[in-house]
């Protein structure tokens, strides 16, 4: 499973995990990981901490997630990136839209 | 669209279906006996299917070229050609096509059943056969033979899907190309690569020239590939085209293009890009990077400056927050800028290894004075994967700066309209508070003029008037600005910090023109006169010692290229109104004309 989610206790943020490549061939996967979610979340925390590889269609996921959780009000944080990963998403400038850590 | 129908292959074809619903085959039996083929043969005709009797190997291989049998049921002794010799011969002339060759032996030794399978038959049947098991293997094979040809079928229709889209391709590519043409990327100073197929991988790479001179050039990665990153460039290159040729600067290019994009673009799609653009005559170059890797600035005095990616990519912000801010650097002639899309650091070696960023860093750190940095970065990257020809998605362009080029004649290659314009007119137009700060009136001036026919030939001469006398009212007469300062280094960052700074306050302040033209036989004059609520020449002069040297300076430089292409340049009032007179007139009879 390249994608995982998980929520928090009080059931307000939840957690989606990215395994391995995170590209194109994940796209159906991460869309699920959020758009199934029953419950109305507050916060969204993408883990990349497994994940080793970003690609540019893997930005325009991320977009895809702050749009469907509100876009600029959105609450989207993405944290412990690699370096390459990190590198990804400097050059892109997506500090300006979420919150990295 | 019904010729493209027509045209494409349908995945249930009659004959397929036919054959899949009655289970009839045609089938070729060899057998020497002619009571055992007698029987076979009836036993056969009796399920309904066509059956063809060769009596040896030699009439069955004949029959099987004449007659093309789906199955074929064959005794492994016979005269004149063996069974197995036979199997051999048909199985070659079949080729790719399945054809199941059945024995039907008495062989009853392992090694010759075995034989039987290696001479390329698929099964066997020992005498005396079992006439359910004959009938239940020929319906196995004509299952067998059904899915083998509707993979084929597949395949086949792959294949020519695939020719298909690399012919549209092809023809998307030339009707790309009439909207983004290579705009002056064959200019000498410019040297780039971009794959051909490169717009179906998102790359595109744009340039022009500006009509008064100096250089734009775009690069641009969009999100994905094939069809949605084709189609996304082309609104790119219309915009980035038209509005270079009106005379809008870098920044307007910018905000048009990230909304043009923002609107059309799915969420999720985008385009990360550079825009970068060489004045020819300021001695300056901007640099806008949204979401490319860094670019360079190799200058001749061995500098390397990078430029990194300072923003979001374009399509992403909606207009109120899009960043529009460019880097500024001095530039001086032979600096050369390098500017990449990301497949160019990604490119890997046989192991998957990264070229990498730091690798062009070295390499251009590393360059010898003559050394070209295009030539350079290139051969490192054909070292370092071993392939001779670089990745289809990555693109590379370096410009060499040259300043103080003059103005270039590219309009008068400008395509002419059909409609005819207006002749004789006047016109007033007046820039002023916060209008000075926020709008750059000379692409609406330029729409004017060239409303007249014979001047859209004289785009690049006009635009170069129209600019430099506002660029003079603008920076000496409204904001004082001293252009002394550009000299040196600290000086030119000085220089556009307090330019951006006095832009905040001008308040009552404006720059009016007053144009004229009148209509001559087969010519016409056009008369500009551009006036300021600055000081002018003289109390400037006669006030501020230190503001004389921008007036020299600008008489020099300025009043040069005015002197050079307008017919009369005269100064009146104090000094900050400047009128010009610019004739033109059609090319003689015979001349060449665009």
């Amino acid at each position: 499973m390249s994608v995982s989610t998980r929520r928090s206790d009080d059931g307000q943020v939840l957690m989606i995990q990215v395994h391995g490549r995170f590209d194109f061939s994940t796209h159906q996967a991460f869309r699920d990981a959020y758009e199934h979610s029953d419950a109305p979340v507050k916060e969204y925390v993408v883990d990349l901490t497994h994940t080793t590889y970003l690609d540019s269609s893997a930005l325009g996921m991320l977009l895809l997630l702050r749009d469907h959780a509100g876009g600029d009000v959105a609450s989207v944080v993405i944290e412990n990136c690699n370096a390459d990963v990190r590198r990804i998403l400097s050059i892109s400038n997506f500090e300006q839209l979420f919150s990295i850590r | 669209m019904q010729m493209c129908d027509a045209s494409s292959p349908s995945l249930t074809s009659s004959s397929c279906s036919a054959f899949a619903e009655a289970c009839t085959v045609n089938l070729l039996i060899a057998e020497d006996s002619h009571g055992d083929r007698m029987i076979l043969a009836a036993l056969l005709r009796r399920l309904g299917h066509q059956v063809y009797e060769a009596s040896d190997g030699l009439e069955a291989v004949a029959m099987f070229v004449k007659l093309e049998p789906d199955i074929v049921l064959m005794d492994a002794l016979m005269p004149t050609m063996s069974g197995m010799d036979a199997a051999r011969r048909i199985k070659a002339l079949a080729g790719t096509r399945f054809v199941p060759v059945i024995f039907i032996t008495s062989l009853a030794s392992e090694r010759e059943q075995a034989g039987c399978l290696e001479a390329g038959g698929d099964d066997f049947l020992l005498k005396p056969y079992s006439r359910v098991i004959l009938e239940a293997k020929i319906s196995a094979y004509s299952r067998m033979l059904n899915l083998h040809r509707s993979v084929m079928q597949q395949r086949d229709q792959i294949r020519t899907q695939n020719e298909q889209m690399l012919s549209e391709q092809r023809l998307a590519r030339r009707v790309f190309d009439n909207v983004a043409h290579t705009g002056c990327l064959d200019a000498s100073n410019i040297r780039y690569h971009a794959s051909p197929l490169s717009i179906f991988n998102g790359d595109v790479l744009f340039a022009a020239e500006r009509p008064g001179g100096g250089t734009l050039i775009f690069m641009g990665d969009f999100t994905g590939h094939g069809l949605p990153a084709a189609i996304g460039a082309m609104p790119v290159a219309e915009v980035f085209y038209g509005m270079a040729a009106k005379g809008f600067g870098a920044a307007d290019l910018l905000t048009e293009i990230n909304q043009k994009l923002r609107n059309i673009l799915p969420v999720g799609m985008f385009c990360c890009g550079a825009l970068f653009e060489a004045d020819g005559k300021q001695g300056s170059i901007r640099v806008w990077n949204g979401g490319l890797p860094d670019g360079w600035l190799v200058r001749v005095n061995g500098e390397r400056v990078a430029i990194p990616s300072m923003h979001l990519p374009l399509g992403v912000q909606p207009p109120e927050r899009f960043d529009v801010t460019m880097e500024l650097f001095p530039a001086a002639t032979g600096d050369y800028v390098v500017l990449m899309t990301d497949g160019f650091p990604e490119s890997c070696d046989a192991q998957g290894e990264r070229f990498g960023e730091d690798s062009v860093r070295q390499v251009l750190e590393g360059l010898d004075a003559g050394d070209h940095p295009f030539d350079a970065l290139m051969a490192r990257l054909q070292a370092f994967t071993g392939h001779p020809d670089p990745a289809d998605d990555m693109t590379l362009c370096c410009l060499e700066v040259g300043i103080g080029g003059g103005v270039t004649d590219v309009a008068e290659s400008t395509p002419e309209s059909a409609l005819s314009g207006s002749g004789s007119w006047h016109c007033v137009y007046e820039v002023r508070d916060r209008a000075l700060a926020d709008f750059n009136p000379l692409p609406l001036l330029l729409h004017i003029c060239m409303e007249v026919p014979g001047l859209r030939r004289k785009s690049g001469d006009v635009y170069t008037i129209l600019s430099e006398l506002y660029s003079n009212a603008l920076e000496h007469g409204v904001l004082k600005l001293s252009s002394e300062w550009k000299k040196t280094a600290e000086g030119f960052s000085l220089y556009y910090e307090e330019r951006m700074r006095r832009l905040s306050d001008t308040q009552g302040h404006y720059v009016r023109f007053t144009l004229d033209h009148e209509p001559r036989v087969e010519a016409g004059r056009l008369r500009i006169r551009c006036e300021d609520s600055g000081q002018g020449f003289e109390r400037q002069e006669n006030t501020m010692g230190a503001r004389a040297a921008s007036v020299h300076e600008y008489a020099g430089r300025g009043m040069g290229i005015l002197k050079r292409l307008a017919k009369e340049v005269s100064i009146c009032g104090s000094g900050n109104c400047i009128e010009i007179v610019y004739d033109w007139e059609f090319p003689a009879q015979g001349a060449t004309s665009q």
